[in-house]
């Protein structure tokens, strides 16, 4: 069935692939290792005083003290009730973004591809945000919710709410978590709307033919035939709302009040840039690669058989 | 063709490096921004014409935070491209210190360098927060600040309050934000910083301390007392008030200033580095500064406040023969003059006690009344150890501890006692963890 080639040389195939190696190894694979690495030694901030943290485990494989020692950063974060409540709040927030983000833009694709005036234009304006980069976004929606000046925080104090995402942490969760999927929704609509595209007409048509009306056709005929199209955006959503949302936090809420919107990512920002404790945000950073890492194994193993191609 | 051409310019790069006379280049990375970066410059400048061996070059390197992750990020690449000072704010100390390997102690500079350098000279609280327990200095300070009390002349008196008295005490304060709300005042009261004003100023105000080991001067392996009856006491009440509106809190960092300078609340509690903002946007009539009120029952008469800001830090590793042009720069922004026109460009308090008389006499605090309460205040009393300062290890993540419990108060989620309780045990923690990474 593939097609195969075949090189002459066996350098060539080598030398093609140097050039993203290359790319892989000295952005990717050469920070993540020096990560890992720095969530083994204990030293100071400029980096004097450096002690590998597993050393005793070469005297001593089975001993309990030379584990913990090593371990030391993992065992700190994970008996760290803060960062408990990071993890716990990283799972709501994803997921929110996730699902929240995708139903809308597939609500708006599903409108916008039909043949109405105008078409053009609203997929324009739906395309928009994307070009807004995060940290704007959040500047954005800090003016417009701005306790004190605020346009949107005004019209919500007119309905009796009162708006005050720096001292209420829900509502400082709800404004990160509404901006992080107005960001993303554009980037979701422009692949749902490929996708609805994509699908024969003639499918659609043959439905209708046969009595389907519009809500049975889209559950039947094109949910299935764009489930490709959606997994794909599950897993770049997740991984959105994992790394992707720093900014947004960062201009809107710096991870507060309180820990409200201190997810991990933004935690380990926090603690390694604010607080130099360089070693226990290494820590956290591996640990969040792993965590990424399962997600998407587990979506691929997983979700991804029981999607239609 | 080319390679003559390369080489040609690659000999113009050369001469173009290469200073007339052989000028030292010292690299002074900082962060301050806008006006205040351009006095740097100026200040630069000034030293740079002053003599011919040594050239400061300063360079802005963005927020406090991220000047500092820089020079760490220069030196520990090892490259020699870390600058010879760097700016490092007052939380950071701690750290800095214990870095023992990477920082050359400003009274060993001056001594190695033969600088002449008289530690009477300077203010006590400026210079004792960054001296070691037996009055070595390790930092040269640059710009400090200490939080005053400011009020709105016009609220009081449309308050009936004389708008020439303000608050001495808190008890007062409370009466003052009650009759001030109820004039209409969306706001009573409001602090700025308020980890630093309400529970680190408070404590060395009422001559109380913040940790074991006389603040964390004598030792890493210190204790956080912040859960005191004073500090348990003031925030309640604060959380009290903010019932009736006349506490109100107004976010993080200097986040709330916008709310005293829009004329909302009648009472503010902000850096003395803030004076000249607050002065040019309620113009300087409107504006009473004073010194910050206290707690009768805690203290007769109040101790004295502490400081805020940055000083410089020197780095190890550059070339020997450069450091003596680092403890000429220090001596020249120690001089009378330069002080006293820092001082009044920007709002800080200068750091020796002869710039305070030269602005005296140039009859600045007569123009600009209330910007000699910054240094009354730090002068008041000869500094304790409660009052000396702060040497806290991890500082920087146990402010953002105290920020959360004290929102959590400010929220009703809990009362201060409990607030206070959770960030001496979350506070400890971290300095426990500074201790072991450090010893």
């Amino acid at each position: 069935m593939h097609k195969r080639v075949t090189f002459d040389t066996k350098l060539l195939p080598y030398l093609l692939l140097a050039p993203q190696l290359f790319v892989t190894i000295a952005f990717f694979i050469w920070p993540s290792a020096q990560a890992v690495w720095q969530s083994f030694v204990l030293e100071d901030a400029f980096g004097g005083n450096t002690q590998f943290l597993c050393s005793g485990l070469l005297a001593d494989p089975l001993g309990g003290e030379a584990w913990q020692r090593c371990f030391r950063h993992f065992d700190r974060l994970l008996s760290d009730p803060g960062y408990w409540h990071s993890a716990r709040l990283t799972l709501v927030f994803s997921l929110l973004v996730a699902t929240v983000g995708l139903a809308l833009a597939l609500l708006l694709a599903v409108m916008a591809d039909r043949t109405l005036r105008g078409a053009t234009l609203y997929k324009t304006f739906l395309i928009w945000p994307y070009a807004v980069a995060p940290a704007v976004a959040g500047v954005l929606f800090g003016f417009m919710f701005n306790p004190r000046v605020g346009v949107l925080a005004y019209m919500l104090s007119g309905l009796g709410i009162e708006w005050n995402h720096q001292i209420d942490g829900t509502q400082a969760l709800w404004l990160v978590i509404l901006a992080a999927c107005w960001n993303q929704i554009s980037y979701n609509f422009i692949f749902f709307l490929a996708g609805l595209q994509s699908i024969p007409k003639s499918l659609i048509e043959a439905a209708a033919i046969d009595g389907a009306g519009p809500g049975r056709r889209f559950w039947t005929i094109i949910f299935p035939l764009l489930s490709p199209t959606g997994f794909f955006l599950l897993v770049v959503n997740i991984i959105y709302a994992f790394f992707g949302t720093f900014g947004i936090v960062d201009a809107l809420t710096q991870g507060g009040p309180g820990q409200a919107t201190e997810i991990l990512v933004y935690k380990v920002y926090k603690d390694g840039f604010r607080g130099q404790d360089f070693s226990g945000s290494a820590a956290q950073s591996t640990i969040l690669m792993m965590i990424v890492i399962a997600l998407t194994v587990v979506q691929f193993r997983f979700i991804e058989r029981r999607v239609h191609y | 063709m080319r390679t003559s051409l390369l080489a040609s310019a690659a000999f113009a790069a050369l001469i173009a490096a290469l200073p007339a006379h052989a000028q030292k280049e010292i690299q002074f990375w900082h962060a301050m921004g806008g006006n205040l970066g351009d006095t740097v410059n100026q200040l630069a400048e000034e030293f740079n014409k002053s003599q011919s061996d040594y050239k400061i070059v300063p360079v802005y390197k963005g927020s406090y935070t991220e000047t500092l992750t820089a020079a760490i990020a220069a030196f520990r690449a090892r490259q020699n491209a870390h600058p010879h000072i760097v700016q490092v704010f007052e939380v950071g100390t701690a750290t800095m210190m214990a870095a023992k390997g990477a920082i050359y102690p400003v009274y060993q500079l001056m001594a190695d360098a033969k600088e002449p350098f008289d530690p009477k000279a300077y203010i006590g609280p400026v210079y004792g927060y960054y001296s070691t327990t037996d009055g070595k200095l390790l930092s040269m300070p640059f710009n400090s600040s200490t939080p005053v009390f400011y009020w709105n002349k016009e609220m009081f008196a449309k308050a009936g309050l004389d708008p020439e008295k303000p608050p001495t005490t808190w008890p007062e304060l409370g009466e003052m934000g009650k009759k001030l709300v109820a004039s209409g005042a969306k706001c009573g009261f409001t602090p700025q910083w308020q980890t630093w004003t309400m529970i680190e100023n408070l404590g060395a105000w009422h001559n109380q301390p913040f940790a074991t080991k006389q603040n964390g001067f004598g030792g890493l392996d210190i204790e956080l007392k912040i859960n005191d009856a004073l500090r348990v006491k003031h925030i309640q009440t604060l959380a009290d008030w903010g019932k009736e509106k006349v506490f109100v809190y107004g976010g993080r960092e200097g986040k709330s200033t916008p709310m005293f300078n829009a004329g909302e609340c009648a009472m503010h509690i902000a850096s003395s580095g803030s004076a000249a903002g607050i002065q040019k946007a309620l113009g300087v009539e409107k504006v009473g500064i004073g010194m910050m009120p206290y707690w009768p029952e805690f203290i007769a008469k109040p101790q004295n406040s502490i400081i805020g800001g940055a000083t410089l830090w020197v780095l190890q590793g550059k070339p020997k023969d450069e450091y003596p042009g680092v403890a000429k720069f220090f001596t020249f922004l120690s001089k009378g003059e330069v002080q006293a026109k820092w001082h009044q460009e920007t709002g800080y308090v200068p750091i020796t006690l002869s710039a305070v008389e030269i602005t005296e006499k140039s009859g600045f605090y007569k123009q600009f009344p209330g910007r000699e309460v910054a240094v009354k205040q730090l002068t008041l009393n000869p500094p304790t150890e409660n009052s000396k300062g702060l040497r806290i290890g991890n500082f920087v993540q146990i402010r953002d501890v105290m920020d959360e419990e004290l929102e959590s108060v400010w929220s009703g989620k809990k009362n201060a006692k409990q607030a206070l309780d959770d960030a001496v045990t979350r506070g400890n923690k971290l300095l426990k963890d500074f201790a072991a990474a450090n010893n």
